[in-house]
């Protein structure tokens, strides 16, 4: 069989990562744009099932296997890498495009891993991967969220490692299978999954990282790390009940929070939850039609809220700022910028004939089916907010509202061909969804273009715009953060560090003063003893010393006579 | 808009803007009447739903995060003391 000669399309892209660095100019803007092509095509070359097979002491590994869930989310990271390696052509920083590309092709490994050893290879190697992406913005603020990013990724690899051992202690099999949380070990896993998906009760570390990676760093954060936690969700955990609630939070908590933010690269930070959430719960619900929703929205996610990132990022290569509160009016001078992040704020939306609009509502119409009103009625709300606060309020606030007199032009060729790609596609997938369709894991029984539906959704979302200029005045813009759990890490639990070193100091100091107390009275004792005039080291004369051996040895003759 | 780049900036067109909407939206909830929705809940089916839910949804949720940010709000320069 020919099979040892297929070529994983992840390793490609992570080989091309690592030879980037050393390639310039025109050599380099090829590799960039050939690698993520390359890798495609041999995704799609592929055959279904384990392509590569593996013994590894005494486990099966199948570190290449391919089916169409796998094959779905392989295909949108490398559209993703090519996309987000266009736009960051110009990105002067020499670390961020090999890490990204490194970062990228781990996702591609984390999808097309077929056993657990495998996945948590690749999983660590996309938290090193995206350290660096945030890293190589190469401001103090972005090094401090790095750590701590890596921090949060290093503890949910160690809980998913000791799931993964457990599981494979007890199955004596790594395969990567459907699970249900029946197990420590089945949890352990989970809770690694959710740690990467932004879930409660860790979210903060998104909003916290994301936002300080550079402008083109940014938009390949939003991709991978969160939507490979959706894809083995997915596989491994589908219909779990658990998961809906779970989701539902995350949904309202972004929203709520990019409501509350300033900073517009964090609203859209916020954003992510808010939609991972939306998967979240699909996967809960775990019908056909409901998984098929997850995959479908985490495939059109990637691309809007991709496209979302340049528009903000083109905005801030352009004016170096981020607050919403110092921008406004920039559609005067960026017309391109405003129209593409418009059209992916549309797309994030559901706005009928964007991306959004076909993939989301197979979700609300899982609910539906299944007669779950309240998860219906919170989902239905939820894509309301999602409106609110990234279909206006972003594009409002960053190029509408008050004029703040700026007029930075739109950004350089390969940024504006990068958007205008991505923005072609959101809308090329809303109007022509059924080759998406076509590559979800289930057969999709499901017509998005009813009058009823775009009639509703119509409705839900322009009264949802009407809430929000009439209420405009509760939404103005202040220089403000939020505090999220992150406040936990980064002031609460350092304050009591620096509270418990103080206390153990104090204790430390104490019990010293008492140590050093004791020992003083015990060299009063030994100077008393054996000092010069201590009983045991008194010096005596020779005289004395010959008149006492004498005496006994007088005596000893005294004793021996008498007996 | 790059030829009459200011066109967005005249009260006159803002107001008509709003004008527009307002007319969407009327036409949105009155379209009802032409259209059968098929409603899966039986709450869906009280007239203009949608368009109600939409709007109190957001208004409870943009009340409610200005709830939330009366305690949680701080300077954005709050945690610049350990970025540095």
């Amino acid at each position: 069989m020919s099979s040892e000669l297929l070529v994983h399309p992840g390793l490609v892209l992570i080989a091309g990562a690592l030879a980037l660095p050393a390639l310039r100019g025109t050599a380099r803007t090829a590799a960039v744009l050939l690698l993520p092509a390359v890798a495609m095509a041999l995704l799609w070359l592929l055959p279904d099932g384990l392509a590569w097979q593996v013994q590894w002491l005494d486990y099966r590994l199948a570190p290449l296997a391919v089916d169409r869930l796998s094959r779905l989310f392989a295909t949108i990271f490398l559209l993703m890498a090519f996309g987000g390696g266009l736009y960051a052509l110009g990105q002067p920083s020499r670390l961020e495009l090999p890490a990204a590309y490194f970062y990228a092709g781990s996702a591609v490994g984390v999808a097309l891993a077929g056993d657990l050893v495998t996945l948590f290879v690749f999983w660590e190697l996309m938290a090193v991967g995206s350290t660096l992406v945030i890293w190589s913005a190469g401001t103090r603020a972005a090094y401090a969220a790095s750590l701590r990013y890596a921090m949060i990724h290093l503890a949910g690899g160690v809980v998913l490692f000791a799931g993964v051992v457990g599981t494979i202690a007890a199955t004596g099999e790594a395969t990567f299978a459907a699970m249900a949380p029946d197990s420590i070990a089945h949890w352990l896993i989970l809770i690694g999954f959710l740690v990467n998906a932004g879930a409660p009760p860790l979210s903060a570390w998104l909003p916290d990282a994301y936002p300080e990676g550079s402008w083109s760093g940014t938009v390949f954060l939003s991709a991978f790390t969160t939507k490979a936690a959706v894809y083995v969700l997915l596989r491994g955990f589908p219909g779990t009940e658990l998961l809906v609630w779970i989701g539902l939070f995350m949904v309202f908590y972004g929203i709520v929070y990019a409501l509350l933010e300033n900073d517009m690269r964090r609203i859209l930070a916020y954003s992510i939850v808010n939609q991972v959430g939306f998967m979240v719960a699909g996967i809960g619900i775990g019908t056909e039609m409901a998984l098929n929703g997850a995959a479908a929205h985490a495939f059109t996610h990637i691309i809007y809220k991709a496209l979302l990132l340049m528009s903000a990022g083109a905005v801030l290569f352009a004016t170096g700022r981020r607050k919403c509160s110092e921008l406004g009016g920039l559609f005067h001078s960026m017309p391109l910028t405003t129209i593409c992040g418009s059209i992916g704020a549309l797309a994030i939306s559901s706005f009928p004939l964007t991306s959004g609009f076909v993939s989301k509502s197979m979700v609300a119409q899982a609910a539906a089916d299944g007669q779950l009103l309240t998860v219906w009625l919170l989902l239905a709300a939820a894509s309301a907010g999602v409106f609110l606060h990234a279909g206006i309020k972003f594009p409002w606030f960053v190029f509408f509202q008050k004029d703040s007199g700026l007029r930075p032009p739109d950004p350089p060729a390969s940024m504006r061909w990068a958007m205008v790609f991505f923005a072609f596609l959101c809308i090329a997938l809303g109007v022509w969804p059924e080759p998406l369709y076509r590559m979800l894991p289930y057969p999709v029984h499901y017509q998005p273009y009813t009058a009823a539906h775009v009639l509703t959704q119509l409705q839900l979302l322009l009264f949802s715009g009407l809430a929000f200029f009439v209420l405009l005045g509760y939404l103005k813009r202040t220089r403000t953060l939020t505090l999220d759990v992150d406040w936990t890490w980064r002031v609460a639990l350092p304050a009591l560090a620096r509270g418990g070193g103080s206390v153990i100091a104090g204790v430390l100091r104490a019990s010293g003063r008492v140590l050093a107390a004791g020992t003083q009275r015990l060299s009063r004792v030994i100077a008393r003893e054996q000092g010069p005039r201590g009983v045991f080291t008194r010096t005596a004369s020779i005289t004395g010393m010959a008149l006492w051996v004498m005496a006994l040895l007088l005596g000893y003759l005294v004793v021996y006579y008498l007996r | 808009m790059s030829e009459r780049p200011h066109w967005l900036d005249q009260p006159r067109n803002v107001k008509r803007l709003w004008r527009g909407f307002l007319v969407v939206l009327a036409l949105t909830v009155a379209a009802e009447f032409a259209v059968a929705l098929h409603p899966a809940f039986a709450v869906e089916a009280l007239f203009g739903f949608h368009a109600a839910y939409g709007f109190l949804a957001c208004a409870a949720m943009i009340v409610g995060a200005k709830v939330l940010g009366i305690v949680l709000k701080r300077p954005d320069t709050y945690y610049e003391a350990d970025d540095e």
